[in-house]
C-alpha cells in the first residue's frame, strides 16, 4: 500500500514538474519573442496560439468539433475595427465590444448548433459561418472585397502609443495571457470536470443529473468570446479586418492548428499556431503550394503521430496532462 | 415490512414504437419500496428500452410514469436524476481518461451545485476526495484510486460504476445487466455488492443470469416482444409455463453459448 502510495505521488511530481518547465518555456517565450522575432509576425503568432487554445477548450476537452469558428474570429475583428475606427473608441474597449458580439454570436450559433450531434454538429456551425461570410460581404459598414482597413492603433490608457511595436507586443501578449488564463482555469476548474465527463461519456454524465445541453453552450461561450478576443485583438495588430478572418479556410486552418499540436493538450494548440503560422510564413513564396505543404503535413501528422507534436510528447515523457 | 401499495415507482401502460415498431407495449410496472425487482426477458424483449422510458432517455409513445407520487412522464433526464433515479447502462459507462477516483468525485460534486463556476480552482473538488475513497473502498477499488478507469478490468469497471451511482446516493438506482459479461468470480462479487448496497434503497434491475436473479431479486417481471408475460416472485414466476417457454429456452441456449 505505502509503496503504491509513493509511486503515485512520484508520477504527480513528475508531472507538475514537465508542466513547470513547459509553463517556464511558455512565459520566456511571450516574455522575449520581440528580440529574436519581427514583433507584428510575434503578434500574429499570439492571436493565432489564442484563437486554437479557444478552439481547443471545445474540441479537446468537450468534444464538439465546430466547423465555423472563423465566425467568432472575424467578426469580433470587424465589430472591433468598425468600433474604433468610427466611432472613435479606445483600444480596450473596442477589443471589449468586439469579444462581447463574439460571445453573443456563440450563445446564437451555439445554441442551434448543439441539439444536434457529431457530423450534423460541425455541418450547422458550418452553414451559420458561411452565412457570417456572407454578411461580411454585404454589410454597409465592413467594406465587402476590400475590407476593413486604417484602424487605428490608438493610446491604451490614454498613454501607451500603440504605434510603437514593442508596446503594442505586450499589449498583445498581455491579452494572450489573459486568455491562456482563462482558458487554463476553465479546463481545471469543477465545470471543467463536468466538460472533461461529457466529452469522456455524454449518457453517462447526462445520467448523474447534469443538464448535458446547457454546459456544451456554456463551453462554447466561452470558445467564441475567445475566439473572438484573439480576432478582435488581430485587427488592431494589423489595423485591418478582411473576408479571410472570416473564411472557412480559417474555420479549418484553426482545427488543423489543434490536431497539429496535440487536440485536448493545454499547451499544444499554441505549438501548432506557432508550427502552422511559420509554415504559411516561410513558405509564402510558394504562393498557393502553401496550402498543399500543409496539407501534406496534416496527412503526415494523422497517420504518423495522431496526438499532434504536444501529445506525443507527452506520450514520451509518460505524463497525461500537458 | 412494507405496507400493500408502497410503491416507489409506478409506471402505467407505457408504451414505445420506433416507426410503427412496438417496442414496449402496454407495461404496467410497480416497484414496491426498498426491494430488489427484476426485469427478464429475451434479447430483445424491450428491457433497455424500458429504462429509457423511465430516466426520459426515450419519451414514451404513450402512458405515465409517477415517482414518489409525482407524475415524471414529461420531465427531461437530468431532472429525473435530481430526483434520485439514477441508472446504469448495459455498456459499461466509466469515464475512461478520468481516473477511478475522479470518476466518482464527478458524481460527488454535483451536490456542491459549484459545477458551473469555471472560474473556480479545482482544489475546491478536493474536499470530495475522503468520501469518494469511501465509495470506492465499498466496492473494493480504495487501491486503484489513482488508475485511470479505462485501465480497470471489466468487473472492476463495473464496481466502479456502481460506486459512481452510490455516489448520489439514489433513492432508486436501475441497473442494466450489471454482471453481463463476466467471469464467475467477478458475477459473484457483483451479486454481493447489489446486496449490500440494496440496504435502504429499492433497485430495479435487468439480469440475463437467472442464478443472479433467484439471489437478489425479491420480485420479478418477466418482459417478451414489449409486452409483460408475468410478475411476481421467483419461484412462481419460474414455474409459469409460458414464462418457461418464452425465456427459459433462451436462457438454455444462452447457458450453452
Ligand atoms: N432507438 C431504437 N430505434 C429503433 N428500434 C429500437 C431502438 N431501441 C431499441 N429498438 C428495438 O426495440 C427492441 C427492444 O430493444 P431493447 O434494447 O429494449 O431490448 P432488450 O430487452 O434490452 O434486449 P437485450 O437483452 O438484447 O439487451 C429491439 O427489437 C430493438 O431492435
Ligand atoms: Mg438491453
Amino acid at each position: 500500500m505505502a509503496a503504491s502510495e509513493r509511486i503515485v505521488g512520484e508520477s504527480r511530481a513528475h508531472r507538475s514538474g514537465v508542466n513547470l518547465v513547459l509553463w517556464a518555456i511558455l512565459i520566456l517565450f511571450v516574455l522575449t519573442a520581440p528580440a529574436y522575432i519581427y514583433p507584428v509576425f510575434a503578434m500574429q503568432l499570439l492571436c493565432f496560439a489564442l484563437f486554437a487554445c479557444a478552439f481547443n477548450l471545445l474540441l479537446g476537452f468537450t468534444g464538439l468539433l465546430s466547423f465555423g469558428h472563423a465566425a467568432f474570429f472575424g467578426a469580433a475583428a470587424y465589430v472591433t475595427g468598425h468600433v474604433i475606427k468610427i466611432w472613435g473608441l479606445p483600444p480596450v474597449a473596442g477589443i471589449f465590444v468586439g469579444t462581447a458580439v463574439a460571445a453573443a454570436l456563440g450563445y446564437v450559433i451555439g445554441s442551434l448548433a448543439i441539439r444536434r450531434q457529431g457530423i450534423y454538429f460541425a455541418m450547422i456551425t458550418l452553414a451559420l459561418a458561411q452565412i457570417i461570410y456572407f454578411l461580411g460581404l454585404q454589410l454597409p459598414f465592413t467594406g465587402g472585397e476590400n475590407g476593413l482597413q486604417g484602424i487605428p492603433r490608438g493610446h491604451l490608457f490614454g498613454i501607451f502609443d500603440l504605434d510603437r511595436p514593442l508596446v503594442m507586443y505586450y499589449f498583445v501578449a498581455a491579452i494572450f495571457m489573459i486568455g491562456f488564463l482563462i482558458i487554463y482555469r476553465t479546463i481545471h476548474s469543477p465545470f471543467g470536470q463536468v466538460l472533461k465527463s461529457i466529452r469522456e461519456n455524454e449518457a453517462r454524465a447526462l445520467s448523474l443529473g447534469y443538464n448535458v445541453t446547457r454546459f456544451k453552450l456554456i463551453a462554447f461561450i466561452i470558445s467564441a468570446a475567445l475566439s473572438g478576443l484573439a480576432g478582435a485583438t488581430k485587427s488592431v495588430v494589423f489595423q485591418f479586418a478582411s473576408l479571410t478572418d472570416l473564411h472557412w479556410q480559417t474555420s479549418g486552418e484553426v482545427i488543423l492548428m489543434t490536431l497539429l499540436g496535440g487536440l485536448g493538450t493545454i499547451f499544444g494548440p499554441v505549438v501548432g499556431a506557432i508550427t502552422i503560422v511559420s509554415l504559411q510564413h516561410e513558405l509564402s513564396s510558394l504562393g498557393s503550394w502553401v496550402n498543399v505543404v500543409i496539407g501534406l503535413i496534416f496527412i503526415v501528422c494523422v497517420l504518423a503521430f495522431r496526438r499532434g507534436i504536444v501529445g506525443e510528447l507527452a506520450r514520451l515523457l509518460k505524463t497525461s496532462s500537458m | 415490512m412494507f405496507e400493500m401499495g408502497d410503491f416507489i415507482l409506478e409506471a402505467r401502460s407505457l408504451s414505445k414504437e420506433f416507426g410503427g415498431f412496438a417496442a414496449v407495449r402496454d407495461v404496467d410496472l410497480a416497484i414496491r419500496r426498498g426491494s430488489i425487482h427484476a426485469l427478464i426477458g429475451p434479447n430483445g424483449a424491450g428491457k433497455t428500452t424500458v429504462f429509457n422510458l423511465l430516466t426520459k432517455f426515450l419519451s414514451p409513445t404513450r402512458g405515465s410514469i409517477v415517482f414518489e407520487g409525482r407524475d415524471i412522464t414529461s420531465l427531461k433526464p437530468a431532472d429525473v436524476a435530481n430526483l434520485g433515479i439514477i441508472r446504469s447502462f448495459q455498456i459499461s459507462a466509466v469515464f475512461p481518461h478520468l481516473t477511478a477516483l475522479e470518476n466518482v468525485r464527478v458524481a460527488l460534486q454535483r451536490k456542491l451545485g459549484i459545477s458551473y463556476h469555471f472560474w473556480r480552482s479545482p482544489r475546491v473538488l478536493e474536499g470530495l476526495h475522503g468520501e469518494a475513497m469511501e465509495k470506492l473502498a465499498s466496492v473494493g477499488l480504495a487501491n486503484f484510486a489513482d488508475s485511470p478507469a479505462v485501465l480497470l478490468s471489466y468487473g472492476r469497471k463495473r464496481a466502479l460504476e456502481i460506486a459512481t451511482t452510490l455516489a448520489l446516493d439514489p433513492t432508486l438506482m436501475l441497473l442494466d445487466e450489471p454482471t453481463q459479461g463476466m467471469g464467475a468470480e467477478d458475477v459473484g462479487r457483483v451479486t454481493d455488492l447489489i446486496k449490500e448496497v440494496s440496504a435502504g434503497r429499492t433497485i430495479l434491475m435487468v439480469e440475463h443470469n437467472l442464478g443472479v436473479v433467484s439471489r437478489l431479486a425479491d420480485a420479478i417481471t418477466v418482459l417478451n416482444r414489449g409486452r409483460v408475460l408475468a410478475e411476481g416472485p421467483y419461484e412462481a414466476v419460474s414455474r409459469n409455463p409460458e414464462v418457461m417457454e418464452a425465456y427459459m429456452g433462451t436462457s438454455a441456449e444462452d447457458a450453452d453459448g
